[in-house]
């Protein structure tokens, strides 16, 4: 059973307290967007075996979601990150980069 | 007043810890940025409270604030003034983009205390209850079972939980059957 | 014969005598003993049936690895199957019965498979019964399942008496095993400062080692293990449990405890157990090594046990399981065997050495004793039977000709000793062979990883190798101190005991004997004893083409019974990698999956069972609810009332007359389970207008606005009428149980899209009781309330006309009033505090008297809005209807750029012409369609299954209507009108219905905007 830090109210929490919510940082498509935009942002998900960032919520505790990044092979979690920005933190990607040398994960790594 | 009820009329068992229901708490939950002058101006003048620090609370449970997520509080009032406090609240915060709203009736109120109050709590609770990590002053929001609730503790031997009105009649069965006088488990 | 000794038994009180029963009779025992020991001493050796072929059982070993012995415990509501004598304490009045058998233990009907045994072979079942194919449910199954299963279950009827908990529990170090290694572990962990907790399966500290002997620091095993508990009971950060057992290891530190508080005195009033749910840094698995069996032909016979196992029912109850002994080995160990039977007088007939050099010191011991020993030698066979009486000896190498007999009464067999590797491998720990052991123990360079990617588990003492007292006790040390230090702290320097032991020299693998067995001796060589499964049948699934260990394990299902192959593993695979030519390397283990050792069903449940099984969610009206007659469905974890049933009424009658009564006079319905969101802020305009189909932002204040959400891929997931508060404050209702699914919804959007918009939700659903008044008498009554305690609110149709709102007084109630309706009837839904809702529903009854008031349910909620051909999510909707689908199109706005759903319902498939869509459905016959039902179109589909073309989403008995109502979604529906489909039902009937408009009744509105 994971334990993931929320990095908003500084909990080491156990999975019951979490909901997953899938795969980090979709770029959204709306209204304008061709069919084949909107069919990968709705439907097509990175698998990876190895490094990975997710959406996670606080669910049990303070609500928030937040991002994870997290080895699917090995569940080494690297770092928890705020869920309002676009990318990852340059640390945890350098972080990441030492752990895991040639990682790639969509265009980062 | 004749018409109010808390949920469960002040239910209360005596076991390995007493578990009682405190009744009604006036309760406002403040949305906001936490870090504005016009909200912790508001907080202490509807409590005299200082702005919690994170999973802390300040006051009391007549006059207290407790630290939700980085952006809500629990304002705790006495339920007979939580209108006027609320209204004063608002007033306060004329122009903050906040949201104060009263939720006194929203919730139920347990106390358990004595003891082995921290045993009975690491039943029910995935968060560690030991001395040296959760003290007077501690506040924290988690799962009581299968339920979502929050607690505290306001002395060395006592916790105030809040969980929803409508789970209080599962809550106060769980801290209960989490009482049985047989079942101490003698560990805090 | 098995007895009790005179001497000896270091965990039994003799002054003590305990009464208990077995099969019946009555038998004594004393306080200390276990099951399985007092049966000994009571000469009850054969303590069940095999599980295949109903042979004659004693028990094998004296711990939790025991295959054979299992009992049915208890009586009545404390009845349980398959517990182990082993593990189970003594105590006065404990009832067991023996299992698999019929009609007795000793006579049974189905020993007959012990002689058909050479047909049972492995894979039986799958070859013998494909045919005929109808034979398999009408004959094979039935008696398949009447022969087939362990023990009996509990009655069905009965409830189990015990309760059960849970605790959550964290520590910087786990220590799973209380003998020396665990005890020295965790000395060395907590002198560190680290917090300690230390389980220890059984009640009593100390494991094996008393048994086997030693000195450590120049004290008893006994006396160090005394001194080292009390050392450990002096720091404030330790904690012991004993009868409590790690079961599992899992992802990041967490692992469960398994903690039997009463099980050694039931009905005490405690929780029968207790589950620990631990989250620790660090894990140390000090759980010791099991030994071995041999594989010979009867060594499955009534009194053939591990040789350490007898010493422990010598040495730890005083028990003897034979007076005239046969040892049989491939190691040193086992002469600690033939010494302490020895010592308590009985006679060691031989030593059989599997080794053609033999042992060392020990055997020089044992020989000095004029024990004989034998070295080159094997057993042939015991001769079979409900207890030992012969064996045939023979050469270990060749295939068991020449053979000797020899009388005796009882059999010590040791294969060697396997590292209990479980909890090491639980989360990924991965194994090495070591050769010159023979066995599997932890590679330390692959542990299993914890959240920041270094290990968590370290394993001391025999768990992880070492087998000798000094070495186990040196790397008990050592672990304890690694496990402080991984854990964050600066672990001091302790040094490991002194101990004085007998050296030993190494074993010699046998995993057949003799090792060239001939076929029938193999065919009666068990490997794994609770499931049957032989030597031979691992040959066979060898031949057969079985090459994966995991495969041979499902074929032959070694190692798949309660036990998961404790004993049998390692022989197992051991001969499937003979059978294959390999190494045993190179066939590997099977997974170790927790727990280690079965757990109650009761522990996993914890608190959870009654009236605390699941949090039942209650309005503050729900008593009223349940004194008046309601008959509650569950909405999400809230209970409704389905209706309130009157004495003489069945629940339809009640659900027709609180619909003709609503109609005619008025209704009360609580509506408090709503799910009710305060939206408030800057831009809580524009978010509404994402959130919802329709357009929310310009909603005059003081208006309600009826409102569909969509998934972001188009579907819908909820509905609800929205109110603007103020300028910058909305609240939106949403379904009963979409209250916090919604709240989530709403949040997540905020918090991962648009963080940077001035909003803020608040849940606010139980803050308030919500009363719907409903009926043509509904305005009557309020304006009763108001009259009768002033209240100040004007509820005529001109100062609260249809889809508004307002705040004030009606009566004594602070209050809300929504002029919504979701019956067609003139209705207001009104909110209080919820703390004020049962008197306010109490005033209403009363007040309601003289106009016909009755409360109702959901049923005739759902019969009045199906009336009107209102839809319900969850009923026309099922995650895969749009709102076009259900001809909402006035519901979304097409003046929105965007909304959540709107570039999905311009996909192809969503805009297809041919997608089912709302209609209503009038059986021809005024019958009630069955739900669900699906109609029949032309011709079959690509499978030759006939093509559908609708399906029913809501069927009732109208009484406003006196007839069948339904709704449904069919293919080209709205443009069917009065066309007559077919709905075949599971009865049998076919049902015939017409196409019509969904509103059945009062199409104009006219009721309800009066």
């Amino acid at each position: 059973m994971l334990i993931l830090e929320c990095p908003y109210c500084g909990v080491k929490a156990e999975e019951t307290e979490l909901a997953a919510g899938g795969e980090a940082h979709l770029k959204r498509f709306g209204p304008g967007s061709s069919d084949d935009e909107f069919h990968d942002y709705l439907f097509m998900r990175e698998n990876p075996k190895g490094v990975h960032f997710e959406r996670w919520r606080h669910a049990n505790g303070c609500g928030k979601w937040f991002h994870a990044a997290r080895c699917t092979t090995t569940l080494e979690v690297f770092g928890t990150y705020s869920a309002q920005t676009l990318e990852p933190p340059k640390e945890l990607l350098d972080k990441i980069s030492e752990k895991r040398p040639g990682w790639t994960w969509r265009d980062l790594g | 007043m004749s018409n109010l009820a808390s949920a469960l009329n002040g239910a209360s068992f005596n076991g390995l810890a007493k578990v009682d229901e405190v009744g009604l708490v006036g309760m406002i939950t403040l949305r906001g940025d936490l870090g504005s002058a016009k909200v912790a101006a508001a907080v202490k003048a509807a409590t005299g409270c200082a702005m919690p620090q994170q999973r802390k609370i300040e006051g009391t449970l007549a006059a207290g604030a407790a630290w939700m997520s980085p952006d809500e509080l629990l304002v705790l009032v006495p339920y007979a003034e939580v209108n006027a406090k609320l209204d004063a609240m608002n007033a306060e915060l004329a122009g903050e983009h906040a949201l104060a709203v009263n939720v006194s009736d929203a919730r139920a109120v347990f106390r358990v205390s004595g003891a082995a109050s921290r045993e009975v709590m690491g039943k029910v609770a995935p968060v560690d209850f030991s001395a040296a990590e959760f003290a007077a002053g501690d506040f924290r929001r988690s799962r009581l079972a299968q339920v979502a609730g929050a607690f505290w503790m306001d002395s060395e031997d006592s916790f105030t939980i809040v969980c929803f009105r409508s789970a209080a009649d599962y809550v106060f069965g769980l801290l209960s059957v989490a009482s049985n006088p047989q079942s101490g488990v003698g560990v805090y | 014969m098995s007895t009790r000794l005179a001497s000896q038994g270091r965990l039994i009180d003799r002054s003590k005598t305990i009464e208990f029963t077995f099969n019946g009779k009555r038998m004594t025992g004393h306080a200390g003993d276990t099951l399985a020991s007092a049966l000994l001493a009571n000469d009850q050796m054969m303590m069940g049936r095999s599980f295949k072929y109903h042979r004659p059982r004693g028990v094998v070993a004296s711990g939790s690895e025991e295959p054979n012995a299992l009992m049915g415990l208890g009586t009545g509501d404390r009845f349980e199957p398959n517990q182990r004598a082993t593990t189970t304490e003594l105590f006065s009045g404990l009832s067991a019965q023996s299992q698999n058998h019929w009609p007795n233990l000793e006579f049974d009907v189905l020993a007959i498979n012990n002689k058909l045994g050479r047909f049972l072979t492995a894979g039986f079942y799958y070859k013998m019964f494909i045919h005929p194919k109808p034979f398999w449910k009408h004959i094979y199954e039935p008696i398949i399942r009447r022969s087939a299963g362990l023990g009996k279950a509990p009655d069905k009827e009965l409830k189990d008496a015990d309760t059960y908990e849970h605790f959550y529990f964290f520590c910087d170090v786990l220590v799973a095993g209380g003998g020396v290694a665990g005890l020295q572990a965790a000395k060395a962990a907590a002198a560190s400062g680290a917090k300690v907790l230390l389980m220890e399966q059984n009640a009593h500290w100390g494991g094996r080692a008393p048994v086997d002997g030693g000195t450590i620091d120049g004290l008893s095993p006994d006396a160090w293990i005394e001194k080292t508990l009390a050392e450990l009971a002096e720091m404030d950060n330790v904690t012991m449990r004993s009868r409590s057992m790690v079961s599992g290891v899992y992802d990041h530190g967490y692992a469960l405890g398994y903690e039997r508080l009463n099980d050694h005195e039931p009905g005490n009033g405690a929780p029968r157990h207790r589950l620990w749910r631990i989250r620790a840094s660090q894990i140390v698995t000090a759980t010791g090594a099991i030994e071995r069996p041999l594989s010979f032909s009867g060594n499955d016979v009534p009194g053939v046990m591990l040789a350490a196992a007898m010493r422990d029912y010598v040495v730890n109850w005083g028990v003897t399981p034979g007076q005239k002994v046969i040892v049989v080995t491939n190691n040193d160990d086992a002469y600690r065997t033939a010494l302490v039977l020895h010592e308590a007088g009985v006679e060691v007939v031989r030593v059989l050495d599997a080794r053609s050099a033999g042992g060392g010191a020990l055997m020089e011991e044992v020989r000095q004793k004029g024990i004989r020993v034998e070295c080159g030698r094997a057993i042939a066979k015991v001769k079979s039977g409900k207890r030992v009486t012969k064996v045939s000896i023979c050469a270990q190498s060749g295939v068991g000709g020449a053979q000797e007999e020899v009388s005796c009464d009882a059999v010590a067999m040791s294969g060697g000793w396997s590292p209990v590797v479980h909890l090491w491998s639980h989360c990924g720990g991965k194994l090495i062979w070591d050769e010159a052991a023979a066995h599997f123990r932890p590679d330390a360079d692959r542990p299993p990883l914890g959240d920041n990617g270094q290990g968590f588990v370290v394993p001391a003492g025999s768990a992880n190798g070492p087998m000798g007292l000094g070495d186990v006790l040196a790397d008990a040390s050592a672990a304890g101190a690694a496990a402080a230090e991984a854990a964050g702290f600066s672990a001091v320097k302790t040094a490991a005991p002194e101990v004085s032991v007998q050296d030993e020299l190494p074993l010699e693998p046998v995993w057949l004997m003799p090792a060239q067995a001939e076929v029938s001796l193999r065919m009666k060589s068990w490997l794994d004893y609770q499931n049957d499964v032989k030597v031979t049948d691992v040959q066979l699934a060898a031949r057969e083409g079985y090459e994966s260990v995991e495969h041979t394990k499902r074929y032959t299902t070694l190692g798949m019974a309660t036990d998961q192959g404790k004993l049998s593993n390692i022989n197992g695979l051991a001969m499937l990698a003979d059978s294959l030519g390999a190494s045993i390397p190179e066939v590997g283990t099977t997974t170790f999956r927790p727990p280690y050792h079965p757990i109650s069903m009761g522990a996993i449940a914890g608190e959870a069972r009654g009236k605390i099984f699941q949090p039942i969610r209650k309005t503050p009206m729900h008593d009223w609810h349940e004194a008046n007659g309601a008959e509650f469905e569950p909405v999400g974890h809230w209970r409704r009332p389905y209706a309130f049933v009157r004495s003489g009424e069945s629940t339809h009658d009640a659900v027709m007359r609180e619909v003709s009564n609503t109609r005619e006079r008025l209704g009360l319905l609580d509506a408090s389970t709503l799910g009710k969101l305060i939206v408030k802020g800057p831009d809580a305009g524009k978010f509404l207008d994402m959130m919802y189909t329709n357009m929310m932002s310009t909603l005059k204040i003081g208006k309600c606005r009826y409102g569909l959400m969509c998934s972001e891929n188009g579907f819908l997931i909820d509905d609800g009428v929205v109110a603007r508060i103020d300028d910058d404050t909305w609240l939106c209702h949403t379904t009963t149980g979409g209250a916090e699914r919604i709240h989530g919804h709403m949040e997540e959007w905020l918090q991962t899209e648009w963080w940077d918009w001035n909003v803020y939700v608040a849940n606010v659903t139980e803050q308030y009781a919500q009363v719907a008044v409903v009926g043509p008498n509904a305005r009557k009554v309020l304006e009763k309330l108001n009259a009768q305690a002033g209240g100040g609110m004007d509820l005529s149709a001109e100062a609260l006309p249809f889809m508004e709102w307002r705040d004030g007084k009606i009566g004594s109630f602070d209050c809300r009033a929504y002029r919504i309706s979701f019956s067609g009837e003139l209705s207001y839904e009104i909110a209080v505090p919820a703390s004020q809702g049962r008197a306010f529903w109490d005033a209403l009854i009363e007040a309601g008297q003289e106009f016909g008031v009755m409360p109702y349910g959901t049923e005739c909620l759902h019969i009045m809005r199906a009336e009107k051909g209102f839809i319900m999510i969850g009923d026309e909707t099922d995650g895969t209807v749009i709102p076009q689908d259900l001809n909402m199109q006035w519901a979304i706005s097409k003046k929105k750029e965007d909304f959540l759903g709107k570039r999905a319902h311009t996909r192809s498939h969503m805009a297809d012409p041919e997608r089912w869509k709302l209609v209503g459905l009038e059986t021809v016959d005024g019958s009630v369609l069955p739900d669900g039902a699906y109609a029949l179109g032309e011709g079959v589909n690509a499978n030759g299954q006939k093509n559908m073309i609708g399906r029913v989403t809501s069927t009732y008995h109208s009484p406003t209507l006196g007839r069948g109502i339904a709704m449904g979604l069919v293919k080209h529906g709205p443009d069917r009108m009065g066309d007559v489909i077919e709905f075949p039902g599971t009865d049998g009937k076919v049902y015939k219905a017409k196409i019509v408009d969904p509103v059945f009744y009062d199409k104009e509105g006219a009721k309800q905007n009066v």
